[in-house]
Parts: structure tokens; sequence; C-alpha cells
């Protein structure tokens, strides 16, 4: 921090080693055929791969207070919009109401752009 | 321009960081709003039609592997031009803000060729729900890291005179947050099938 005192700086090369390292667990982690090993390998290890970003290379643990107080604040307004939104889009059918294409999955298969479009 | 020069606003710190500082993470913030209700949202609707999961098999994981490599790479040269910034080495500084660049060059290169191939295979934004938000969220990643691409060759140019080293933290800041969007793209578009 140029404009005050000098941080700390760590062995940045260590950490990076080891991001590299996780990305390689992530990588090998995917080709599992076990579902709960490739959500761990992909989004665990993503989520762990972010702390060291953010603690590490961006120093948030050393800035003030309220400045993760302010990034957790805007991660908690996404939770709010996921859990406002998420059952009505995941939810195919419910109580006399039900999404038909969805629950057929006819719109959104992904398939080439060339078919039916 | 000296210190004494600058406006008021650009000095002062009331909230105990310095401005230039607090508007990054302001920036950030709102980011984290932007790109956070693009991924919830795709999210939820991920796991509302796992008939998706075919569509997502056809990205290429090697490559997102490959650009996750290179944007990690450009990050410790992002906090190395921090720490050369620190010590007051301004020429240093330019020189690792000037290799991060470099990192973003590749990453755009190597996400081209992956959208041709893509594009050629048939795969366009209209393919269906996966393939909207797959060019949407990438897209959008990608000129994030245009920008920042941008912005640091401008305050590289400043460094390397030894001039207003206190914007190689800034930047880097912005470019750590995008690598950290990144980090939370792969899985969901690259390995979660």
């Amino acid at each position: 921090m140029t404009t005050e005192a000098h941080v700390h700086h760590p062995n940045y090369v260590k950490i990076w080693a080891v991001l590299v390292l996780l990305l390689i667990v992530s990588v090998v982690g995917s080709m599992s055929h076990i579902r709960n090993v490739v959500l761990i390998a992909a989004f665990g290890v993503a989520l762990v791969k972010a702390y060291l970003v953010a603690k590490n290379f961006m120093h948030i643990n050393i800035e003030k207070r309220w400045v993760p107080y302010l990034l957790i604040m805007c991660l908690l307004f996404i939770a709010i919009l996921f859990a406002g939104v998420a059952p009505d889009v995941m939810k195919h059918s419910g109580e006399n109401w039900s999404k038909f294409p969805a629950k057929q999955g006819a719109v959104t298969s992904g398939g080439p752009a060339t078919k039916n479009e | 321009m000296s210190a004494s020069a600058k406006p008021i606003a650009n000095t002062r710190s009331g909230t105990g960081i310095p401005t230039v500082r607090l508007i990054t993470w302001w920036v950030i913030a709102s980011e984290i709003v932007i790109f956070g209700g693009l991924l919830a949202t795709y999210v939820m609707h991920r796991l509302g039609h796992p008939e998706w999961t075919e569509a997502a098999s056809h990205t290429n994981t090697w490559a997102g592997a490959f650009n996750t490599f290179v944007l990690l790479t450009s990050s410790l040269c992002a906090v190395l031009a921090h720490q050369a910034a620190d010590a007051h080495d301004g020429p240093k500084a330019a020189k690792m803000l000037r290799l991060t660049v470099l990192g973003g060059l590749i990453f755009l290169t190597v996400k081209g060729f992956e959208w041709t191939k893509d594009i050629h295979e048939g795969f366009v934004l209209s393919s269906g729900g996966f393939w909207s938000f797959y060019y949407t969220l990438a897209g959008l990643h990608g000129l994030h890291v245009l920008a920042g691409m941008i912005i640091m060759l401008i305050v590289a140019a400043d460094a390397a005179k030894n001039q207003e080293l206190q914007r190689v933290e800034c930047i880097g800041l912005y470019w750590h947050f995008v690598d950290i969007v990144w980090i939370f793209l792969f899985p969901l578009l690259y390995i979660a099938r």
C-alpha cells in the first residue's frame, strides 16, 4: 500500500504454487465418476482458491474491517436473490400449476443451432 | 503532478483508506452484485434443467483449466507489481503489469479459439439455455479482462516513470477479482456435467 505503511508481503510464488496444485486437484477430481468427489473437487476447491487469492493477493485480511463487511453484504444480497427466485425457477410444477415445456425438456435441450432454429 | 496539486478528493482518506483504493473496493462490490446475480441465476436454472448436462459436456475442460492457470499466473504478476510499487521500484512494477497484460492476452486468445470451435459446431448464443449463459458469463468476464488490460497498460506507463504508484495496487485488486470470478466460472461451465 504505497500511500501508507507498507504491508508485509508473503512469499507469493509459494501461494501461486498452492493455487496451481489446487487447480490440478480440481481437474483430476472432475474425472471421477463419483458425483460427490466431482462436486468437492470443483466447488470446494474453488472456494479455497478464491479465499487464498482474496487473503494473500488482495490482502483483505489486513484491510479496514468494513471492507470485508461491504463485500459480504453484497454476497448476502445474492443469497436473498437466490432464495427468492430459485423456488420458482427450479420447480417445474406445483399445486395447480405446471411448466410443460420445462418438464418435457423441449425448450432448452442445448442442441446445435442447426436443429429447429 | 505532485500530491499537493491534486484535488482534495484524491488525497483525503476519511474512511482510513486512500480514496483511490476506496473507489476500487466500491467497484468490486458492485461487480460482485453483477457477476453474483448472473452466477446465481445460472446455478438455479442449471439445477432446474438437468438436460443442460448434455450441452455442458461440449465445453473443453482442458482449455478452461489452461485459462485458469494463465489467470492465476497473471494474478501472481499483478501482486508482484504491487510489491515492487511498495518498494518504489516503478520500472519493475511496470514490467510485472505488462506481464499481467500478456496473461490477459493469452486468456482471450484461448477463449477466441474456443468460441470459434463452438460456433463452427453450431453452438451459438441461441442454441439453448446453457449456451446463452455460457456466452453471456464468459463474454462479460472477457470484457472485464479486456478493460483490465487497457487500464493496466495506462497504469504501467506511469509506473515506469515512478509516477502514481498507488494505482498499481488498485488495478491489481481489480485483476484479482476478475481472477476470482473465473475461479468460479471454471467449475460451473467446464467441470459440472
